[in-house]
């Protein structure tokens, strides 16, 4: 897969007082995630060309992808690819990079979402939707122990235009 | 093309009165938003400024909206050379009560043609709203150089 194809749809960057390890080890590891991320583990081989999964809280496959750069403590990247059927096929992978970085006594964590072809704004709302309740949760998690309960309802507006296209949603 | 906007939404636990606090009382703001206080009797249409640690203006504007503790707008632009291309453009801040969370959402919008301003904001909201989150949760703001926000010259 060439990754210059793919380009920025969606940037959310959020500064922790934590140290770029742990936010490392919040990005990659079951444990963390479940708090943060709507109660789905993560289970990521940390390698070049290793499978990324996401599950369900009952242990369904949610997320599936594979990882394209691993540089810990600094950068991951992974195709992030959500198991609907024809998702995929028909609006190509989705890019997933994090970026740590230093920032004085905090750690910059960058999210960035990509795409290899224009998707609307109807269809990104979905990611747009996530991402920053996710991240405002990792954040709380590493900064004051307990994520926040982010009680989301269903990214209705990404929903309607999957529909719009054909794509079937569970 | 399209026009310059900037979106960001954090989620926070605490209530909308301490939120609506934190942006707008200049003892709050000068904890976690590099040192800025900000200057305004908060009547639509009056003037808006921030204020460094000195006590000399960085940065102008207009109230546009104060409908506490919900919807908080305002104009303005760094006063500095670098901004002198630039106009004060609109920042609306959205609290809404989400659970036991307050999600906020910060729009910033109608920047100049070609503006530096919008680079500017675009680095300064996420450490200004990641440390404000910190301060409302922990009590404690982050450290955070502003050269580490890596401003365009």
């Amino acid at each position: 897969m060439d990754l210059s194809r793919f380009k920025p749809a969606t940037v959310y960057t959020i500064y922790i007082a934590s140290t770029p390890e742990k936010v490392w080890q919040a990005l990659t590891t079951a444990e963390f995630s479940r708090k943060y991320f709507f109660g789905n583990p993560v289970d990521i081989e940390l390698r070049v060309g290793g499978a990324f999964i996401v599950r369900t809280p009952d242990g369904a496959l949610h997320i599936s992808g594979e990882v394209f750069e691993c540089d810990p403590p600094r950068k991951l990247t992974h195709t992030f690819n959500v198991n609907w059927p024809a998702l995929s096929e028909t609006l190509g992978p989705t890019l997933v990079s994090y970026e740590i970085e230093q920032a004085g006594q905090a750690v910059k964590l960058t999210m960035t979402e990509s795409h290899d072809r224009p998707l609307d704004d109807d269809i990104l709302s979905g990611g747009r939707q996530g991402w920053p309740a996710i991240l405002s949760s990792l954040k709380s998690l590493l900064e004051t122990g307990e994520p926040l309960t982010v009680q989301m309802a269903p990214p209705q507006r990404m929903l309607d235009a999957l529909k719009r296209l054909g794509i079937g949603t569970p | 093309m399209r026009k310059p906007e900037f979106v960001y939404v954090t989620y926070i636990e605490t209530t909308p009165e301490k939120l609506w606090e934190a942006l707008t009382d200049a003892d709050f703001t000068e904890r976690y938003w590099f040192s800025a206080r900000l200057k305004s009797d908060w009547k639509v249409g009056s003037s808006f400024e921030m204020l460094r640690g000195d006590g000399t203006v960085s940065d102008a504007g207009k109230v546009v909206e104060y409908d506490r503790p919900r919807r908080l707008a305002y104009t303005f632009v760094n006063i500095s050379d670098k901004y002198k291309n630039d106009r004060p453009a609109l920042a609306t801040f959205v609290l809404e009560p989400f659970g036991k969370l307050v999600k906020l959402t910060l729009t910033h919008e109608g920047f100049a043609e070609g503006s530096k301003f919008f680079d500017g904001i675009s680095k300064g909201w996420p450490a200004i709203l990641s440390s404000l989150k910190s301060t409302l949760e922990t009590g404690k703001p982050l450290e955070i150089p502003f050269e580490a926000l890596k401003f365009e010259d």
